[in-house]
């Protein structure tokens, strides 16, 4: 199913960051850039935020996530960038080889001249916090809830306490709102907003959502389903303060607690990660510790706009194009040098094609099986013969040899490969 | 009409699900029944996951004969049900001068328990060997028997073993009263109607008092759960790849830092009597005190890769230890009272209950034996139980081969611990089905990774909806009453 097995340009995920990558890539000149997503859509997590305040640094409107999404989806099918959807990468070398599992697409290998990460990041989870009590269903993060909102059509919950200022958890108290849930209250342990004002305004302000600061929750209520969560107020070393405690009947606890970049790929490839940012050290031109491997967007480090993290992906993807066109110069320099019958293998492996003009070439190779009467020895491209040679046996122990000389050097310059056979005459 | 069974077990934890599972061997129908939506829901379900080796026990209790006998008996029982087991050794390691001695006695009592394999290694060997252990290290008891497992895993097996050889597990099915005649139990009724059986063994766990009072059996014997906390940390970040028990105390084995089979560091369990046997929450006290038991161990460990917490109940009973001249109130029961024909009492099942029981099963058929009862194998026993794919432990080019025979495990639903739809709809399709997510959480280790279901939450209720044909308002964590989801979100007129 899957159309090549070496790519230019290879980008893992298609969230603003890696279509950015993807299209900037083409644009460059990459000539073969595939996009590798797991879900079955292009578009990352921009598909779930069917809220707007996209693309107002970058088109000065002010669109949904999907509708963002869906202009740079465009662009990509414009520019002719190919795309595995369904697929999850499972692993990524240092040497840019990649392991992929798809229901489509089956196990694949790929060889990637350049990768962009744009894996994105993902959310910080109850456990990482360790709010104390029962582990009942009921407690999601955010951005599950808005998953299973706004992409599955269904409801996590009716009355809800929302942990954290993040902008996920402000976007989902009115989201959850709109359905006609209650939000009976935000939490943020620091004494200031996680996330965007215009969040705070537009998304708790403008519906009565009262937003407590230097509070969180101290215990979750509740065997099957949450019932109720403690809440209390905390000093500035984050321990409760007495008497502050209050315990809010919910079914439903979110969190918005922060992002963490996702970079499990990352890691098995070799790129060192920044303690802390949690994603990778990159240069100006985005690129890792590990040659051809770029990274941009919340994979790096966690943005607030979706229109920075385009803006880093089309770095990213324009540095991946350069490195990758680069090599495949290199590469097209060399021509491979290939054993053919009888051969059991040629040194040199390539000729560098800028090398032609000076000194003759000399290919040193060794036979599989004797041949104790007179032997053609033959250099061809296909069925462009290219040098020829006698010998009166060929024998596995001892090393043949057959030299280019300046007169074939035009030959060996149009070649794509030279194979060396060795045939009885 | 009623069902008529041989042999009805009542509680699917690992003692239960071992016990149904051994049963099958024989002639007769066996019926397991649990209250919850799923095996192993109780104890089962969170504790250290470690098969001891049998120093710890008091010398010439129930509990030390069960540990050492079980303990041995691991290698077969993994070997034909295909779960993962590791004998890796554990160390009790001795902090300081002052807790020296306590190893000693552990010797003694390794010794007089017949545990093979162990040894007193002195600190700059301890330290050898492991390298993230305390400076402080003055010594540590090494036994080379101890071993870890998956829980879970082992008591799955059991109960489809048990099933493939002809047993029946009904879940959601809660016991509550005997059918009595005479001084005989000849069955039992349930929330889901009476079953009549010639045998009723109790492996009810925390409910075990429950159970055996109903057959009148020892009123005074009483079920304290036990509270015991842990942490789970990313294996990504922290490797301990050592079982590391400190000196035991008046309250129990302490707080371990240990590994599991599936690469994670756990600390726990503290250990705080409570009186309600559904209260597993964790508590800011409990894990401070975790933190701090695992510090004087461990002292370079940060809570930054913490991925989980959790808590479990042991089921602590008072049972007085049999044997003559010893002094222990809190051994196991595992007996054919006097009271009552038909009744195999088994109660206070703590740790070491995991490494127990396998031992503890055969003693029950020993006990129903000398109490005349005939066993005969079946012609058609098979005591294989076949392993599935896991995609996460194989190598790329297996992965590829299972890919091309079924593409369903090429869709990826857990990103971090890498479970695959084709593993997923395996377990719901199972001989017991995983119907929860949960159950599918506790077959696959899907989840407990460092997202910890952020990802695959909503994937697994729709894959779970669509497999047992049901709204994905129906789903639940864990059983009625536990679902995600509250309502269709509002029609958009179109």
């Amino acid at each position: 199913m899957i159309k090549k097995q070496i790519y230019d340009v290879v980008v893992i995920g298609s969230g603003p960051g890696g279509l950015a990558a993807a299209a900037a890539a083409k644009k460059e000149g990459a000539d073969d850039v595939l996009v590798i997503e797991r879900d079955t859509e292009l578009g990352g997590i921009l598909l779930q935020c069917i809220h707007n305040g996209f693309g107002l640094e970058i088109f000065n409107e002010d669109l949904p996530g999907p509708s963002y999404a869906q202009r740079y989806i465009d662009e990509c099918r414009e520019l002719g960038v190919e795309t595995m959807l369904d697929t999850i990468v499972l692993e990524v070398t240092p040497g840019r080889k990649l392991y992929a599992s798809s229901t489509i697409h089956g196990f694949v290998e790929i060889q990637a001249r350049a990768i962009v990460l744009a894996m994105g990041c993902r959310e910080r989870t109850r456990a990482m916090i360790q709010i104390p009590g029962m582990r009942p269903a009921g407690v999601y993060t955010a951005g599950t809830a808005q998953r299973f909102t706004n992409i599955e059509g269904k409801m996590p919950g009716e009355r809800i306490v929302i942990l954290g200022s993040g902008d996920i958890g402000l976007i989902m108290a009115r989201r959850l709102t709109f359905e006609g849930a209650k939000v009976e209250r935000v939490l943020e342990i620091l004494p200031y907003l996680s996330g965007l004002t215009r969040n705070y305004v537009q998304c708790l302000q403008d519906f009565d959502i009262p937003l407590q600061f230097e509070h969180t929750v101290k215990f979750i209520h509740g065997k099957d389903r949450v019932e109720a969560v403690e809440i209390a107020q905390v000093d500035k070393n984050w321990n409760y303060i007495d008497g502050s405690e209050e315990t809010i009947p919910c079914d439903t606890l979110l969190l918005s607690v922060g992002l963490i970049p996702e970079n499990e790929l990352s890691r098995q490839a070799g790129v060192l990660l920044d303690p802390i940012t949690g994603g990778p050290y990159v240069d100006e031109s985005r690129e890792t510790n590990v040659p051809g491997i770029f990274a941009a967007g919340n994979v790096v480090h966690v943005y607030d706009l979706a229109d920075w993290v385009t803006l880093a992906g089309y770095d990213a993807g324009k540095s991946a194009a350069k490195y990758a066109m680069a090599l495949k110069a290199k590469e097209s320099a060399h021509i491979p040098v290939k054993a053919g019958n009888n051969v059991h293998h040629v040194v040199p492996h390539t000729i560098n094609k800028q090398n032609l003009k000076d000194d003759e070439i000399e290919l040193q190779f060794r036979v599989v099986r004797p041949i104790e009467d007179r032997v053609m020895i033959e250099v061809h491209d296909g069925e462009n013969r290219i040098a020829r040679k006698a010998a009166r046996y060929a024998r596995p122990g001892e090393m043949l040899t057959l030299v280019l000389k300046e007169r074939h050097f035009a030959d060996v310059e149009k070649a794509n490969s030279l194979t060396v056979d060795v045939n009885p005459r | 009409m009623q069902e008529k069974y041989d042999y009805i077990v009542i509680g699917a934890g690992v003692v239960g699900c071992i016990i149904a599972r051994t049963l099958s061997r024989y002639e007769g129908r066996v019926l397991l029944i649990d209250k919850e939506s799923d095996v192993c829901m109780g104890t089962t379900a969170a504790n250290t996951a470690i098969v001891h080796a049998g120093y710890d026990p008091k010398p010439n209790t129930l509990k030390a004969r069960m540990n050492v006998a079980g303990n041995a008996m691991w290698d077969t029982l993994a070997g034909e049900l295909n779960f993962p087991f590791e004998r890796r050794g554990d160390f009790v390691v001795a902090v300081g001068e002052d807790e020296l001695p306590a190893l000693e006695t552990l010797m003694g009592y390794a010794k007089k328990n017949g545990v093979p394999g162990c040894v007193i290694l002195p600190g700059p060997e301890v330290r050898r060997r492991e390298k993230n252990i305390t400076p402080d290290v003055s010594g540590a008891l090494w036994a080379s028997t101890g071993g870890i497992t998956d829980p879970f895993a082992v008591t799955v097996a059991a109960a489809e073993n048990a099933v493939m050889n002809g047993a029946v597990v009904k879940l959601n099915t809660e016991f509550q009263e005997f059918i009595m005649e005479g001084d005989r139990i000849i069955g039992i009724k349930t929330n889901q109607g009476d079953f009549m059986s010639r045998w009723v063994i109790n492996s009810a766990g925390l409910f075990s008092d429950f159970v055996m009072h109903q057959a009148g059996v020892r009123p005074d014997f009483k079920i304290r759960p036990r509270k015991g906390e842990y942490f789970v940390f990313d294996r990504a970040d922290v490797e301990i790849d050592n079982v590391l028990f400190p000196v035991p105390s008046d309250k129990g084995k302490g707080i371990l830092v240990t590994t599991t089979v599936h690469g994670n560091t756990i600390l726990g369990p503290n250990a705080n009597i409570i009186d309600d046997k559904e209260d597993t929450s964790t508590t800011e006290e409990g894990m401070n005190e975790i933190w701090a038991g695992a510090n004087k161990l461990v002292p370079s460990l940060t809570k930054k890769y913490v991925i989980a917490t959790f808590a479990g109940l042991r089921p602590m009973g008072n049972g007085p230890c049999k044997t003559p001249g010893v002094d222990y109130n809190q051994d196991y029961i595992i007996e054919i009272p006097e009271e009552v024909k038909g009744f195999v009492n088994l109660g206070g099942i703590e740790s070491p209950g995991l490494a127990s029981s396998p031992a503890i099963a055969q003693e029950v058929i020993d006990l129903m034996k000398d109490a005349g009862e005939e066993f005969k194998v079946k012609k058609d026993y098979d005591p294989i139980r076949p392993e599935r794919p896991r995609f996460r432990e194989m190598s790329q080019k297996d992965r590829k081969l299972l890919v091309d025979m079924d593409p369903r495990y090429g869709r990826m639903v857990c990103r971090c611990e890498n479970v695959t739809e084709g593993e997923i709809i395996a377990e719901i399709h199972a001989p017991v089905p995983a119907t929860t997510y949960d159950a599918i959480k506790r077959r696959t280790w899907l989840g407990t990774g460092r997202c910890q279901g952020g990802f695959d939450t909503p994937r697994v209720v729709e894959i779970l909806a669509r497999e047992l044909g049901v709204s994905p308002l129906e789903i639940t964590k864990r059983g009625a009453g536990s679902e995600f989801l509250s309502r269709p979100t509002k029609k958009v007129e179109k």
